[in-house]
């Protein structure tokens, strides 16, 4: 038991450490050579006079997404703490994956951000004079014929071409700082595209060297990929990357089907509409992301709930602390999702399917998936 | 609505070249609100005639086409490097899926598209626009097409992406029909323009929920099916000149979108079966016709009954045999036989091209090197002046080396126990079914070992060969009889599994003991 005790202990602290450093981070400047930066907004790519203006429907609100719980949960954890690392969403065909990832975006309130920079930066804390405006929280899709250079960021086409002068223009990544990357059918992702999203996720800073330019701006975001288990595996140290993983499945039972052809029908033929109709049902759900956010700091991360995570980790023989570190954050975030004090015995219950499932090491003597081997270990920690 | 089921009698005769002559009127009505249809045949009369209807019924507007190897930077778009050349600032080139905007897209040879490309089609049908990020280009391009994939394949696990055909509401099969049974066309231009006045068909929450129940009780897993069934149900009423969606309807798209992707046969109530002795699920798989006409005497009845009678009657009759034979559920999973797709550094066909370097014997793609390098130059000839320096300047960062990917050998090891228990009989079934895959083999280019297992030790009778001849003479001298020792052999065809995967080729392993 001592042994247990020393290694929830030591989970216990990193986080602490973590919290500091993060706290100090986000407040302190997001180093970046401001010379080479061209000043210009970030979607700056003209859009040829001859095509539509864009007059898409409003993504599927988030609340109308009918079962799938855990997605929806994970999604909303991932948002009230960016630290969880991310969600993997793997799933059969046809069951809402990227529509729940497109309609949170809706959901997110808008964050405050430095006028004019191009990387979304936070404005910091003791610096005068700056404006900033709400800006919305950036969800930005990383489609999959996506070329490097748009994904990095790379020289300004139009200024090398029409004036012969270097200025950088931002990707994909400095887009999606301070937001969300989704990455739709993640296991089909090019390698070489991977490697430079691993890297930038585990760093959070993107560095460009291109045409004698060197550009080093903040990329932190949360990756959210999602894809089917039979295109095709995902690279083990993408798994590992990604904090919480969620299996979704097709709803079984008639009534459940019922609704969701039903509501995904009326949204198809009136999707304004549709969205008027659960406008309030969206907004009751951003309220009480915010309320999860702000109560986040203040929940306590009790000993008894380290002791249990830890217990829990060592039963199942998760490598690393890596589990202990995203389990009892995801716990946190859901205690204050939920508007408790403390982190309880229910919380680490609900979130730990999702937080360890991906963790495991394979054993080739357990047919039983990864879920049932956690709620195996579920029950014989917390008792039936 | 009217009283459900009373009028089974409109529905009509269901021949597959009717089903396919619906498909592409509901096609040419509003093909891209359901996806569009996954169409197998060969290439011959019948297909030509399919796609001729088709572009009768759009008013001859032209489709575009989809190769099945294209590349992102065709399908989707990216920098038109002599345009931009030309004028000085970056023009966009709209890629194959912003111009098959408002017409129909038709992909060929649909079951060689790789599941990365098909994963990019559906992303741009999801979204209903295109989003570009290539070249330094960033834009979004809203577009919406209805797709026709020309799936050409033979063998049963010879199909397009499942991710495609899943967004595709119709599914097609012309691969039995012969050019003497194409009717005569039912619909024309002119029909559709009236029913394009009314594609807002309305529809009522039981008929969703019909067909919601059919869906689940043949075993169609995903939603999307479903919902497909309701907008196909809709474009059937709009076709058939009403304002609401009637029974027939919903039981025509049942029989265009559920049947086809049937997993299992319905379990049918024992009272629906006293009642009518009529359609058993085991009946005539051939012959619709006569099905609607006992449809037609048969005694009112559930709407739910209904469709999944019209629906059960409309499955072809391939996949009939197969769900009877299987006896209940069969889970259409890939078969696995297709070796592994292996990146390969310098063999294999080009799928693309990334920023490199030559170290490593990788082959520098001169075309996209040039097209990296040739929007800087401007730009590197102002700072060369200086240096007085002339022509195309390539920097090291220009260079793009090609990406290969080549599809693996597959090796099949049978391991056969041949010891005294068994020996006999099994032998016999072994060595004829490797001679079978060895035939198999000459077409496929796969290869196959053998590894029998008898008294103490488990032994490579045939090395992983492609040879008849090699193959025939060590199956001929195998003896049998002994003990089984089964471990042995499991640890000699892992052994040699290895082997051949570090030869660069998929083993199988197929075990009779």
């Amino acid at each position: 038991m001592d042994g247990l005790l020393d290694h929830a202990d030591v989970v216990g602290q990193r986080l602490r450490r973590e919290g500091e450093a993060e706290s100090g981070e986000t407040g302190s400047s997001l180093a970046m050579p401001a010379a080479a930066i061209a000043k210009r907004p970030l979607r700056a790519p003209k859009r040829a006079a001859a095509w539509p203006a864009d007059g898409r429907a409003p993504p599927f609100p988030f609340s109308a997404i009918v079962a799938q719980e855990e997605m929806k949960r994970a999604l909303l954890l991932a948002a009230i703490d960016p630290t969880i690392g991310g969600v993997l969403i793997f799933g059969d065909r046809g069951t809402g994956k990227s529509t729940a990832v497109r309609a949170l975006a809706a959901l997110l309130p808008p964050m405050r951000a430095v006028v004019g920079d191009p990387y979304n930066g936070a404005p910091q804390a003791g610096a005068r004079g700056q404006k900033t405006h709400l800006v919305p929280v950036p969800v930005v899709d990383l489609p999959l014929g996506a070329t490097e250079d748009r994904v990095v960021g790379a020289l300004d086409l139009e200024k090398a071409l029409a004036s012969g002068e270097k200025a950088f223009q931002p990707g994909l990544l400095a887009r999606a700082h301070r937001g969300f990357l989704y990455i739709d059918e993640a296991n089909l992702l090019e390698d070489h595209l991977v490697d430079v999203l691993l890297d930038v996720a585990a760093s959070g800073e993107n560095v460009v060297e291109r045409e004698g330019l060197s550009i080093r701006h903040p990329a932190r975001f949360v990756l959210v990929g999602s894809g089917n288990p039979e295109e095709g595996e995902l690279r083990p140290q993408l798994l590992d990357r990604f904090g919480l993983s969620v299996e979704v499945a097709t709803p079984a039972d008639l009534p459940t089907r019922i609704a969701v052809v039903k509501r995904r029908d009326a949204y198809d033929r009136d999707p304004r509409g549709f969205c008027g109709q659960w406008q309030a049902a969206d907004q009751a759900i951003g309220r009480r992301l915010i309320a999860g956010r702000k109560r986040l700091a203040q929940i306590e991360t009790s000993d008894a709930a380290l002791t249990r995570v830890a217990e829990l980790c060592l039963h199942l023989g998760t490598d690393g602390l890596r589990g202990e570190l995203t389990l009892m954050r995801t716990a946190r975030a859901l205690a204050a999702l939920e508007g408790a004090q403390e982190i309880l015995d229910s919380h680490i219950r609900t979130v730990a399917p999702m937080a360890l499932r991906h963790r495991l090491r394979r054993n080739p003597l357990d047919e039983a998936g990864s879920t049932v081997r956690v709620e195996r270990a579920l029950a014989e920690v917390f008792g039936p | 609505m009217t009283a459900p089921g009373a009028s089974a009698t409109e529905v009509p005769a269901l021949t597959p070249w009717r089903i396919a002559d619906i498909a592409a009127a509901l096609l040419a009505l509003d093909g891209a609100s359901i996806g569009g249809v996954s169409l197998r045949a060969p290439a011959g009369p019948v297909r030509e005639a399919w796609l001729a209807r088709l572009s009768a019924l759009r008013g001859g507007a032209p489709c575009s086409r989809m190769p099945a190897g294209i590349g992102d930077a065709r399908l989707l778009g990216g920098l038109d490097l002599t345009a931009t050349l030309a004028m000085g600032r970056p023009v966009a080139e709209r890629g194959l899926l912003a111009e098959a905007d408002g017409g129909v897209l038709i992909v060929a040879m649909a079951e060689r598209v790789e599941a990365a490309t098909a994963a990019k089609l559906c992303a741009v049908m999801d979204a209903g626009a295109v989003t570009v990020e290539r070249d330094g280009i960033a834009l979004t391009i809203p577009t919406r097409f209805a797709v026709v994939a020309l799936d050409e394949g033979i063998a049963a696990d010879e199909r397009p992406p499942a991710a495609l055909t899943d967004r595709l509401a119709l599914r097609l099969d012309l691969t039995a029909l012969s050019h003497r049974e194409i009717e005569p066309p039912v619909f024309d231009a002119e029909s559709l323009a009236a029913a394009r006045a009314r594609v807002a068909a309305t529809i009522d929450d039981e008929t969703i929920a019909c067909l919601c129940a059919a869906a689940l009780a043949l075993g169609i897993d995903s939603t999307r099916t479903a919902l497909q069934a309701v907008k196909v149900a809709r474009l059937v009423a709009a076709l058939a000149g009403r304002e609401a969606v009637a029974p027939e309807d919903a039981a025509l798209a049942a029989a265009l979108v559920l049947a086809p992707r049937a997993t299992q046969l319905p379990a049918r109530s024992e009272e629906a079966e006293a009642q009518e002795p009529g359609p058993e699920p085991d009946s005539q798989p051939d012959s619709p016709p006569s099905e609607s006409d006992e449809q037609a005497a048969a005694p009112p009845r559930d709407l739910d009954e209904m469709v999944l009678d019209v629906a059960k009657a409309a499955i072809p009759a391939g996949l009939l045999a197969q769900l009877l034979a299987a006896g209940g559920r069969t889970r259409a999973r890939a078969a696995g036989r297709a070796g592994q797709l292996q990146k390969a550094a310098q063999r294999g066909r080009v799928v693309g091209s990334k920023a490199g370097d030559l170290r490593g014997g990788a082959r520098l793609d001169v075309v996209e090197t040039l097209r990296a390098a040739a929007p800087w130059q401007r730009l590197r000839h102002s700072e060369a002046a200086m240096a007085g320096r002339n022509g195309l300047i390539v920097r090291r960062e220009d260079f793009r080396i090609a990406r290969y990917k080549q599809r693996s050998e597959t090796a099949t090891l049978f391991i056969v126990d041949a010891s005294g228990s068994s020996a006999l009989q099994r032998l016999a079934e072994a060595k004829g079914a490797v001679r079978l895959l060895l035939a198999e083999c000459y077409v496929r280019r796969d290869e196959v070992a053998l590894i029998a297992f008898r008294k103490a030790q488990a032994e490579i009778v045939l090395s992983p060969t492609r040879s008849l001849v090699a193959a025939e003479r060590a199956l001929a001298g195998l003896p049998g009889g002994g003990a089984t020792p089964l471990a042995t052999a499991i640890e000699a065809a892992c052994a040699l599994a290895d082997a051949v995967r570090r030869k660069g080729r998929t083993p199988a392993l197929v075990t009779r003991s």
